[in-house]
């Protein structure tokens, strides 16, 4: 029964196909690393080039797809180096990755994101390789109501991160989510908050947004920083560069169950690398936090999101090859790639295309190990991108996130926005709140509505349709757990070691 | 720190080259360029490449034609743009489908803009509505389907990829009308593009898509799904032949999906010409035929004058339709 994976590493393996795979990889790392060109914009710009040169079908998907899975492993490095996440899967990154790198272990901070990116992606390429027609079955399975659960969920694991200051996490994830309420609705059709300017009909855009909270504000800080000549909140000097070890397998577990957490969800039509991540990050807080150091460079807070990010974008390959559905933004992309190759991907491609299904999972793997030796010593390398200036390299990268930003929407609105969102997002700063859950409320928060409102139009208004199936009763429970069980964990400590709260 | 040199040197060469990269794109002796109304990859952009790689390919033009996306306001964005901006650019086509027409006859472009505001240049392919069940589906046919609606119009959960108002809820609006049921009346769920709609069939979580044809062919070869119904004017050929049309099951319901292209109001009739023709020569060519089937699009030729009657006809005719779907007054 894997005929197809033996064809498909015979194609991948000549030269040609591993030239692509790693320029894939390269240019897949880099497009990832700067903010505001992702994995879809990455791949835009190139599947015209790849059609032009006349590569073959197969060829031009294996280097596409190494763009894909290599921008899920470049969205780290800004999000650990800069706190400015490379992709819309890094923001959950920049809560123990840029910690780390304050703390002088940018190196092996890198280090570890790119072999926990390697394990998470390899689980979920051998979870595609061997179960992908059964997930596929299940991924229909899960509707609307399972969908909003399934935010239900991720906004009740979120409680997780409210650490020191619950009621601003609260605050930041409900103003995200009345952010992303700008726009056409996506039920009626009416236009919400949008001003009658068209440029607002779409809603707020992803990098937009990311941008403007993350890079913006952090030059305005630097910028008011400089007026008052305060000492700049100075990087400690760069440490070893390798990740050891006994780093790796502290994270061992944290890795694996976030790998699993990724894949899952990437299987899932419609959710991606941001849910994914942050789920694995809420879920592996709850489980493994046991110091409250989630969130000020814990490396099991920084490999958790990684390995999930990159599990969710091989899952997203699972119904794109077996039902011709995109699982997430960019295998929709890879799809019209396809398309353009008279290939219909679906149900009948592992019989009718063995060689270009085999030869994408094939290159999959291969790609993927090419990433992790592409990665490791490169860890070493942007490490000292800190030793720049960082006055010199934060506008560096907020100039070319501009010209990314303003060739994808042709129009100076989306700079303005990114610039009013910056000033936003840097008082939001001044006031102790974090940006993450505010990133969080605003990806959750239009998922969540859309599906509820799907899942109420099913049912003609009835909400029972949320607690019908096994699968969303499950979250349901799952949701109430994770707020009830530290809750009464807290007390139960408290009542019955009185020694463990001195300590 | 010798490394540190070498890196800030490499970073400066970085910068400086993307912002070389991005001024080369500006700077450039305008190439013919297509706007994709839409962020890339969508419809939009696919429809920009079908131009672009086809009018390549038959050496139509010169230069590779550039493609631009201009997000926003599905489509007003762009079109504020070419009525306001680039009025009078020769080089500028921009991407467009029937749902462009559609919301100019809703006014979701803005009151102010008319199907006249632009020129309307051509379109090259054209794709039908279905009517999709899944192969369980208790109807064998458009008539059962609809005899299901009229006894209980909430009874049959609907879904497609577009908001109340778009061209998927219209062919469903169009299908309840011909049955006499009130539109308003119908279970309609919007998703998130046609992919999420056939997974929502699929899944068993709606029981009918009102989908376009090409893009069903792949699960319409595994049989996983029937097409009751195709939305045109007669039976297409291929793998197609066995599906009846909405018409001869006594509906009289049509919904062609073109794909075209529109240039600025001021561009001179010389310039308009041109292009009209370069797409006309393109649309005979037989290797854009193959472009065009693997597109998944069908014929449809309507270049210039003839195309902008089209359009207009067709805004008309909407603004009819949306009333009689109680969509607007």
């Amino acid at each position: 029964m894997f005929d197809f994976l033996i064809q498909g590493f015979g194609v991948a393996l000549t030269p040609l196909n591993l030239g692509l795979a790693f320029l894939g990889a390269l240019l897949g790392t880099l497009f990832g690393a700067l903010p505001g060109i992702g994995p879809i914009n990455g791949i835009a710009i190139l599947m015209p080039l790849a059609y032009t040169l006349g590569l073959p079908a197969e060829s031009a998907l294996i280097l596409l797809a190494g763009i894909y899975t290599g921008s899920e492993y470049g969205g780290r490095m800004s999000s650990i180096l800069l706190n400015v996440p490379g992709d819309a899967g890094a923001v959950m990154t920049t809560l123990d990755g840029h910690p780390l790198a304050k703390k002088g272990l940018a190196g092996p901070a890198l280090g570890l994101s790119a072999v926990s990116s390697f394990i998470g992606a390899t689980v979920a390429i051998i979870g595609l390789t061997l179960f992908a027609p059964l997930l596929a079955i299940v991924a229909v399975k899960f509707g609307p109501a399972e969908f909003f659960a399934l935010m239900i969920f991720a906004f009740a694991s979120m409680s997780a991160m409210m650490g020191k200051d619950p009621v601003k996490t609260l605050i930041g994830a409900v103003l995200g989510v009345l952010i992303s309420t700008v726009g056409v609705d996506s039920g009626t059709g009416v236009l919400r908050f949008t001003f009658d300017m068209p440029e607002l009909y779409d809603g707020i855009d992803f990098v937009v947004m990311i941008i403007g909270l993350f890079a913006v504000s952090e030059i305005l800080l630097m910028l008011e920083h400089a007026f008052r000549h305060d000492q700049e909140g100075e990087m400690a000097p760069i440490g070893r560069v390798m990740v050891k070890m006994s780093e790796v397998l502290y994270c061992k577990w944290a890795i694996l169950r976030s790998s699993v957490i990724g894949f899952v969800i990437g299987v899932l039509p419609g959710t991606g690398a941001s849910v994914a991540s942050a789920v694995a990050y809420t879920t592996e807080k709850r489980i493994s936090d046991h110091d409250n150091s989630f969130g000020t460079g814990n490396m099991r807070g920084l490999a958790a999101p990684e390995a999930a990010n990159n599990a969710s974008a091989a899952g997203s390959f699972v119904p794109m090859l077996t039902l011709g559905i995109p699982g997430s933004g960019t295998t929709a992309i890879l799809l019209g790639a396809l398309m353009l190759y008279n290939i219909n991907p679906g149900p009948m491609m592992f019989r009718e295309q063995p060689v270009v299904v085999g030869g994408l999972i094939a290159s999959l793997y291969i790609g993927n190990v090419m990433l992790l030796l592409l990665n490791l010593p490169l860890a070493g390398v942007f490490a000292r991108v800190l030793q720049v200036p960082r006055w010199l390299l934060v506008p560096s990268v907020a100039i070319l996130a501009f010209v990314g930003v303003y060739q994808l929407h042709s129009d100076l609105m989306a700079i303005y926005l990114m610039l009013i969102i910056g000033v936003f997002g840097y008082l939001l700063r001044k006031f102790g709140f974090s940006l993450a859950p505010v990133v969080l409320g605003f990806v959750l928060g239009g998922l969540m509505e859309e599906n509820l409102r799907r899942a109420l139009s099913i049912s003609g208004g009835d909400v029972g349709i949320l607690f019908q199936s096994g699968l969303s009763i499950g979250l349901w429970i799952a949701a109430a757990l994770v707020v009830l069980i530290p809750m009464f964990a807290g007390k139960l400590k408290a009542k019955f070691l009185p020694a463990a709260k001195a300590s | 720190m010798p490394n540190s040199r070498f890196l800030s040197r490499w970073l400066v060469a970085a910068v400086t080259g993307g912002a070389l990269l991005a001024g080369a794109v500006q700077a450039q002796a305008k190439p013919p360029e297509c706007i994709a109304p839409a962020k890339p990859g969508g419809g939009y952009d696919l429809t920009c490449r079908l131009a672009a790689n086809g009018l390549q390919d038959a050496k139509l033009i010169d230069e590779p034609m550039m493609v631009s996306y201009m997000p926003g306001g599905i489509g007003a964005v762009a079109y504020n743009h070419v009525t306001g901006v680039r009025d009078d650019d020769p080089n500028l086509i921009v991407a467009a489908s029937t749902g462009a027409a559609l919301n100019l006859a809703l006014g979701k472009f803005g009151l102010k803009h008319k199907v006249d505001d632009v020129r309307w240049l051509g379109a090259l392919g054209v794709d039908y509505g279905a009517i999709v069940v899944r192969k369980d589906a208790p109807w064998n046919n458009l008539d059962e389907l609809m005899k299901a609606l009229k006894q209980d119009p909430s009874g049959v959960v609907i879904g497609a990829g577009g908001t109340v108002g778009s061209q998927d809820w219209m062919k469903a609006a169009l299908m309840a009308k011909a049955a006499d049921v009130d539109p308003r009346k119908l279970r309609y769920v919007s998703f998130e593009g046609g992919g999420e709609s056939l997974a929502a069939l699929l899944g068993e979580h709606i029981q009918v898509f009102t989908g376009d044809l090409a893009e069903l062919k792949p699960q319409l070869d595994s049989g996983e799904i029937r097409i009751l119904a195709a939305l045109s004017e007669e039976r297409m050929g291929g793998p197609y032949a066995d599906i009846p049309t909405a018409k001869e099951q006594g509906y009289d319901v049509e919904w062609p999906i073109w794909r075209g292209y529109y240039m600025g109001p001021n561009v001179s009739d010389e310039a308009y010409q041109q292009w009209a023709d370069r797409l006309r020569e393109l649309n005979d060519t037989e290797s854009f035929k193959e472009l065009r089937e693997g597109r998944g699009l069908f014929p449809m030729s309507k270049f210039g004058d003839d195309f902008h009657q089209y359009v207009k006809q067709q805004v008309a005719d909407f603004q009819q339709l949306s009333k009689e779907v109680g969509l607007t007054r």
